[in-house]
């Protein structure tokens, strides 16, 4: 059977970590430049943090490596024209240099390295708002292959989703 | 300046853990030094950045896979090294 691809899109927002959608907002998107900008709001429960951990709930780093993946993801899709979906198969000099709590605003930044032939690379970067100032919380670099869409409803689906991503409005810049 | 060879020779020493030694002109790269596609992927990436060229990776596996080229054409290594020195032949000045 195949699963159901048709699941309810976030309303206004934060992470669902249990869906795998880590972003809430694509604030700019300019794959011609290589470059991208997410954000995203760590939520205040969630079933991961009953286990990750009891009672001290912190994001997981791998998470954290997804939410990158997922940004720079999405620039590669936008550079390749939503023609095919890239598929996360290296991440090189991961660095998880802060401790993510829930409620923490998360900015990612992606910027093209490399647009190769059937592959891409991106180095991919996360910052956060800690006690009011900006903070490198991880960084790495991210190897793509690109794939053809295994489904045509998938390939609507991430589209109808960016969509939505780019009209979300930037929490970061309605608090400045 | 290092020949092609000795560049990429040295990028896949570096790149899949092989001792340099044991990578010859004549090495194929997944027969003989056992590279797999992942690696052979951050090869092809390292050899890009090195020469500013963008390797037709997959062009050269559609040839394979439809029998319009043999293996041995991109994966014995002094092809490999005759394509990429075609490729920035062929680059824009």
């Amino acid at each position: 059977m195949r699963p159901d691809i048709s699941v309810p899109l976030a309303e206004a927002a934060d992470m669902r970590l249990e869906y795998f959608q880590l972003l809430d907002a694509i604030v700019e998107l300019a794959p011609d430049e290589g470059r991208i900008a997410t954000e995203a709001l760590v939520p205040d429960e969630s079933t991961v943090f009953e286990g990750h951990f009891p009672g001290y709930p912190l994001m997981p780093g791998v998470l954290l490596i997804e939410t990158m993946a997922q940004t720079c993801g999405t620039m590669v899709m936008a550079l390749n024209k939503f023609e095919r979906l890239p598929l996360l198969v290296g991440v090189k000099n991961a660095k998880l240099r802060r401790f993510v709590e829930p409620r923490t605003l998360i900015l990612g930044r992606g910027a093209l390295e490399h647009d190769g032939s059937g592959y891409a690379v991106a180095k991919g970067e996360l910052r956060a708002i800690i006690d009011g100032k900006e903070e490198r919380v991880a960084n790495a670099e991210l190897t793509y292959t690109l794939i053809p869409w295994p489904r045509e409803d998938l390939k609507d689906f991430m589209l109808s989703l960016i969509s939505d991503l780019q009209k979300t409005p930037s929490r970061q810049q309605a608090a400045s | 300046m290092a020949s092609t060879f000795d560049t990429v020779a040295d990028i896949i020493a570096d790149t899949c853990d092989i001792e340099r030694g044991s990578i010859k002109a004549d090495s194929h790269v997944i027969d003989d030094l056992g590279i797999d596609s992942l690696d052979f992927l951050d090869v092809v990436f390292a050899v890009d950045k090195a020469f500013g060229i963008k390797i037709p990776h997959e062009k050269w596996t559609e040839e394979i896979n439809e029998g319009n080229a043999k293996p041995e054409d991109y994966f014995v290594l002094e092809n490999l090294v005759a394509r990429i020195d075609e490729l920035v032949a062929a680059k824009p000045a």
